[in-house]
């Protein structure tokens, strides 16, 4: 009984695996470059810094190995007997620090660019629960919980993995393309952080404090992230999944999904 | 005469070396040193299978060894081994080791409470890891202890603090150690700045040990009153904040993270003159670059917390600061790249490992300049980029620059050379999987997986894989480490007291191996 659970797993990896490489050929090595103009500012960024950093290790380290190559005791070479050049030292401090300041412009006007959540079209509350989110739309009166869909069975290697593995819920976040959409994030137990790479927004929820973020997508589709601070037992298993929509489809959804009308009469009720 | 004669005598050997005794009272700083380096290799092995855990259950999505509970409880101990067990010990057993022979003292200034401040540590981690055993398992909130997660452990909380604590005292203790020693035992003639660099980083990295340790016992006894004496200092419900406690932490936390490299820096700044032929480039301001990271490190601890919600003028100020640390690092290694240059090389074990460390440190230095930019960060913060970046630093980092250190001053220790074939080969092996097992990580936390979970969506699953094939390659490499000393120490080719035929220093003027009592008249330092 034993033994045939484990050839069975065994041959459900093997599966998993051959369903991962052939959906996957070539899996994502970097940041994704989003779909909002931050997200796009952050990803130039990144890669700014990214290739600033290959060529400072292309100059610093192709001048450490040509002197490991060419100044080696083998080769018969004298030791020079040089120290101390306080020119050198101003030199190889001035340098970087111009390079810091031409790499700080732009990141300073990222960040304040991301920091500003003045003039949104919509808010959306977000509450972080051990393991799951609430969101709640707070002006339509639209809110739900949005949980883990992945099955038991796949998690634990009984069933075949599917494409989105771990990464689906039961209820997407739909938001809608063009609007500036500002979120307040917060937590009901312990510290979660609410995080979707493709908005380039990741904003811890701190239970008893009240988070700003905010986002404005560009392309309608589907955007996948999970939680990014440890919370416990089922960190690994509260993804974030928003469904961005044209404005004529958010409406929609909204007049399916609201509760306002409710709400308002059993106000007048009363 | 006689009864003098007797007197002079009697510290040394009185005891057979094979007796428990000898080890359990010694004030000797040579055996307080060995007992310093046992005890962290033996933690490294502990926290080493902790890893391998973790690396077994990430080998492929979904889950198969471990509960998710237990995972993370490895990841905090994992961390909680290798920083306060391995990497601090490793340090403070090198310190006992030299800091006496290179400033031309006998012995340590404070011996007894040297004997104190090492005994402490078997049973402060005997106790942490015996919370694994508890009602509700071990500590599983991340060596970070955040709350409110933190106060959801089990039985595990008070154990894990107070050994927390004895850790802290015991660090405490040795740095103050070595600033007394530094300070009152060096031998006529020898200026601060004629000091060896291995000394002047200790005296920097003492006193950030002495400035940070007492910060995380207030922040962690603020924790354990939140849990047990109703106390509200970190609970938003009675009038606390969460995030206070990140920021005692992280202002411990920061500098912390340079208490493990600074002792690096003056280590590869011994080694790599030696084997160069060639002085060090820029001796003054090596130690002038050492004080600035050191300032740096107190102005900086907010951006390990970028996230977590902080004004504007707050971020910006936390980003400038933390990309100002690149320029004194960037002097460091342009140094030890000017003293290289023209030099005459060898490339014996240590000189390898200290090069591995240059080039690898750097990689985790330009990681770290990238997290550094705030808006990225918030892109990068929690996921394996970060988990790169920092085991880049620490493994071929400071694990790279202990493992170089005991290469390089083993023949002064047991008076035997190691085996240069094998040395090498650990070297190369050890190289290879420490950047099959970190560098894919790079990618996987580029690519969105953060950091801490015990299962991933699919498209990560390539990467994690070829980790853990690394991880384990790295692991078992280690353990031709330890066969390379323990053969170094039974017998081998004799070291000559100068070992290294253009070392530096006062240790290369004792024989090999150092006697009991290091210099028992000072030399004089011209």
């Amino acid at each position: 009984m034993m033994g045939n659970n484990w050839i069975k797993r065994v041959c459900l990896f093997g599966s998993t695996l051959l369903a991962a490489s052939s959906a996957y050929a070539v899996q994502p090595y970097n940041l994704t470059q989003g779909v909002t103009d931050i997200s796009a500012d952050v990803y130039g960024l990144h890669m700014i810094a990214f290739w600033l950093c290959v060529a400072i290790g292309v100059v610093v380290f192709g001048v450490m190995f040509y002197s490991i190559f060419a100044h080696r005791k083998s080769k018969g070479v004298q030791p020079a007997t040089f120290h101390e050049s306080t020119t050198a030292e101003a030199i190889w401090t001035f340098i970087p620090f111009v390079i810091l300041i031409g790499l700080a412009l732009p990141a300073t006007k990222t960040l304040i660019a991301m920091e500003d959540t003045s003039d949104y079209d919509m808010t959306i509350k977000i509450t972080g629960y051990q393991w799951l989110w609430h969101y709640e739309y707070i002006d339509e009166g639209v809110n739900f919980y949005s949980a883990l869909d992945t099955p038991r069975t796949q998690i634990n290697n009984i069933d075949n993995k599917n494409q989105n593995y771990l990464l689906e819920v039961d209820n997407q976040l739909v938001l809608p393309v063009g609007k500036k959409v500002r979120f307040l994030i917060t937590s009901n137990d312990v510290i979660h952080s609410w995080w979707v790479p493709a908005l380039a927004v990741k904003k811890d929820a701190v239970p008893g404090f009240i988070n700003e973020a905010w986002t404005r997508i560009n392309e309608p589709g589907v955007y996948r992230g999970q939680c990014a601070e440890l919370c416990g037992r089922d960190h690994g298993f509260m993804p974030v999944v928003v469904r961005a929509v044209p404005e004529a489809e958010f409406d929609q959804f909204l007049a399916a999904n609201t509760t306002l009308d409710k709400t308002t009469e059993y106000a007048l009720a009363e | 005469m006689s009864t003098a004669t007797t007197d002079d005598h009697q510290d040394d050997h009185h005891e057979s070396p094979y007796s428990i005794k000898r080890w359990l009272f010694t004030t000797n700083h040579k055996d307080i040193g060995t007992l310093y380096l046992w005890f962290s290799f033996i933690m490294f092995l502990i926290g080493g299978v902790m890893a391998l855990v973790i690396r077994t259950e990430l080998f492929q999505p979904g889950l198969q060894f471990v509960d998710p509970q237990f995972f993370n409880s490895m990841t905090t101990m994992h961390a909680i081994m290798m920083i306060f067990g391995v990497v601090m010990p490793a340090f403070t057993g090198l310190a006992n080791w030299l800091i006496p022979m290179m400033v031309g003292a006998t012995d340590m200034a404070l011996p007894r409470m040297n004997n104190w401040s090492f005994w402490i540590l078997p049973f402060a981690f005997l106790m942490m890891l015996s919370t694994l055993f508890m009602d509700g398992g071990g500590p599983a909130g991340g060596w970070t202890l955040y709350p409110p997660l933190t106060l959801q452990t089990g039985d595990a909380l008070p154990f894990v603090i107070l050994s927390m604590h004895f850790m802290g005292l015991s660090s405490i203790m040795g740095a103050i150690n070595v600033i007394a020693t530094i300070l009152n035992m060096r031998a006529p003639g020898m200026t601060l700045m004629k000091m060896p660099l291995f000394v002047w980083t200790w005296l920097i990295t003492a006193y950030l040990l002495i400035a940070v340790m007492p910060v995380l016992a207030g922040g962690i006894t603020m924790l354990l009153t939140d849990k047990f004496f109703g106390t509200s200092f970190f609970n938003a419900a009675g009038g606390g904040d969460p995030v206070m406690f990140q920021h005692i932490f992280w202002f411990f936390g920061h500098p912390e993270v340079y208490i493990l490299i600074l002792p690096s820096f003056g280590v590869v700044s011994s080694i790599i003159p030696t084997f160069a032929r060639k002085p060090l480039f820029g001796y003054a301001s090596m130690v002038y670059a050492t004080g600035s990271i050191a300032f740096l490190s107190f102005i900086v601890w907010a951006h390990h917390m970028f996230t977590v919600g902080m004004p504007l003028a707050g971020e910006l100020f936390f980003m400038f600061a933390t990309m100002l640390i690149a320029v004194p690092t960037g002097v460091k290694v342009f140094n030890w790249i000017a003293t290289m240059w023209r030099g005459a090389m060898t490339f014996e074990t240590p000189m390898l490992f200290a090069l591995g460390f240059i080039v690898m440190f750097t990689i985790g230095g330009f990681s770290g300049l990238m997290l550094a930019l705030a808006p990225v960060d918030f892109q990068y913060h929690d996921t394996y980029f970060v988990v790169a970046h920092f085991h880049y630093v620490l493994v071929p980092g400071s694990i790279f620059a202990i493992i170089a250190s005991v290469y390089y001053w083993l023949p002064k220790w047991c008076g035997n050379m190691y085996s240069e074939g094998m040395g090498k080969a650990h070297f190369w092996l050890s190289t290879i999987f420490v950047n099959l097992t970190f560098f894919p990580m790079h990618f996987v936390g580029l690519a969105g997986m953060p950091r801490r979970i015990p299962d991933y969506a699919l498209q990560f699953s390539d990467y994690n894989m070829i980790a853990t094939i690394g991880a384990f390659g790295f692991g078992l490499s280690q353990l031709l480490f330890l066969y390379i000393v323990i053969k170094a120490i039974r017998g081998g080719e004799k070291a000559t007291s100068q070992v290294w035929d253009h070392a530096e220093g006062l240790e290369w003027t004792l024989a090999s191996p150092a006697p009991y009592h290091s210099f028992v008249t000072p030399p004089v330092v011209k």
